[in-house]
């Protein structure tokens, strides 16, 4: 059994380390939020562009958009979202492994990594990468994650690519972030809300051709912005956990080792006193 | 029946209100949207955005996009709006100074320079424009 003092040393060295996790919750506490906010704000111009995608249907012909045009499918683009910074539990992990296993679908793969964690993974699965994004900050906006839309979209004009995914941990709340893909090129109109609704005769200024033109490129932008946003706000929310955990853990560990000390502290007053209550009687004795 | 406007960009809602009538910046210039207007969807250029509602008129500055006219719906997807109340005048001025001190040398400039300075010009002569609307009728 170590001694007292090698146990007071570690529960020294636990606090410390107690102190370090206490401090980055409260960090990602703060940070968590606004990443939440900044997700839950960005919703509805998705939301609203898709509609409007929605009622321009019958009008997205692939003759008009190359960005609409299916073609059979020979190599993907795999757009992986992750975290520049580690300390968030199994998140990337279990992103970048959802990633792997949804390019084992496709005949041949080529990746974007955006975040500092999926660049090192795919390095370390020998994945080449047609580009690398980090560092994108605490509060990206749409001129930050453009240029990431910007090069999937070359890629598939080229011809390069023949479909561009987009794997990132969607944020669902505090508790949950799960792994989620989305077929970002070639775009389609969804299909159920087509029904709903009869097509309304809509005046188009200055031709449908130009509005949609522009409505395209734009819903790819704010889809990887959005992807973006939702890892950011994963990303605060895993942190906050993976900490709130450690300090946990920490505490238990505090207490645990308290307890050895103390048994180890009253151990040895038990001894001390037997050596003298023996000594006694044998001087007693002799 | 008012018309209820909506005015999103990427990153937050702008606007969002019942109002009386809209005067927006259509890519084929102005167009003014009152109530039971027909559907429409249109390409938003840089320019004024302005909003009636009970004898008050607000102004935005709005940088592109577009406009989605349905019923009494008016939704606005835009790259970026600014309210008049949000936009720093010196700012702009200065943005405008830099533009046309650059633009003033466009024979020396590439061309996607050119087409850079030019579009800041426009941006900035568009928030000089709503400041000033501000200026002229306080609310």
């Amino acid at each position: 059994m170590a001694t007292e003092r090698e146990i007071r040393l570690r529960v020294r060295s636990v606090r410390n380390i107690q102190q370090v996790t206490k401090a980055q919750q409260t960090i990602s506490a703060s940070k968590m939020r606004r990443a939440q906010e900044a997700v839950l704000a960005s919703r509805p111009f998705e939301e609203r562009l898709r509609r409007v995608l929605n009622d321009l249907a019958p009008y997205a012909d692939p003759e008009v958009s190359p960005l609409l045009q299916h073609r059979p499918v020979r190599r993907t683009l795999l757009v992986l979202v992750t975290s520049d910074r580690g300390f968030v539990g199994a998140m990337n992990a279990n992103t970048v492994r959802a990633a792997l296993r949804h390019a084992e679908s496709f005949p041949a793969v080529s990746w974007l990594a955006v975040g500092r964690k999926g660049i090192a993974q795919l390095r370390r699965f020998r994945q080449g990468t047609v580009a690398e994004f980090s560092n994108l900050g605490d509060r990206p906006t749409t001129a930050d994650t453009n240029p990431i839309g910007a090069i999937a979209t070359d890629e598939f004009l080229s011809g390069r690519v023949d479909e561009v995914h987009l794997v990132f941990t969607g944020f669902v709340n505090t508790m949950r972030q799960v792994p989620t893909v989305r077929r970002i090129l070639p775009l389609v109109p969804e299909e159920e809300d087509l029904d709903e609704l009869p097509p309304l005769q809509y005046i188009f200024e200055p031709d449908p051709e130009t509005v949609l033109g522009a409505v395209l490129p734009r819903l790819i932008e704010v889809t990887i912005y959005q992807a973006v946003l939702d890892s950011l706000a994963s990303e605060h929310s895993a942190r906050l956990i993976a900490m709130r955990n450690a300090t946990d853990a920490a505490s238990d560990l505090i207490e645990e080792l308290t307890l050895q000390a103390n048994k180890a502290r009253q151990w040895r007053i038990t001894k001390e006193m037997l050596e003298i209550a023996s000594g006694a009687e044998a001087m007693a004795k002799g | 029946m008012p018309l209820h406007l909506e005015v999103i960009t990427p990153e937050q809602r702008v606007y969002e209100d019942d109002v009386d009538m809209v005067i927006a910046p259509g890519s084929e210039g102005y167009l003014g949207i009152l109530p039971h207007h027909a559907p429409l969807l249109t390409a938003l250029g840089p320019g004024e955005f302005r909003v009636k509602k009970g004898g008050v008129e607000e102004t935005l500055a709005v940088f592109g996009g577009f406009m989605d006219v349905r019923g009494d719906r008016v939704v606005v997807l835009t790259d970026a709006a600014e309210p008049a109340e949000e936009i720093d005048a010196e700012r702009a001025r200065q943005a405008r100074e830099r533009a046309e001190e650059t633009l003033a040398q466009a024979a020396t400039l590439s061309a996607a320079d050119e087409a850079r300075a030019r579009a800041a010009l426009q941006r900035a002569l568009v928030r000089i424009r709503v400041s000033e609307r501000r200026r002229r009728r306080p609310t």
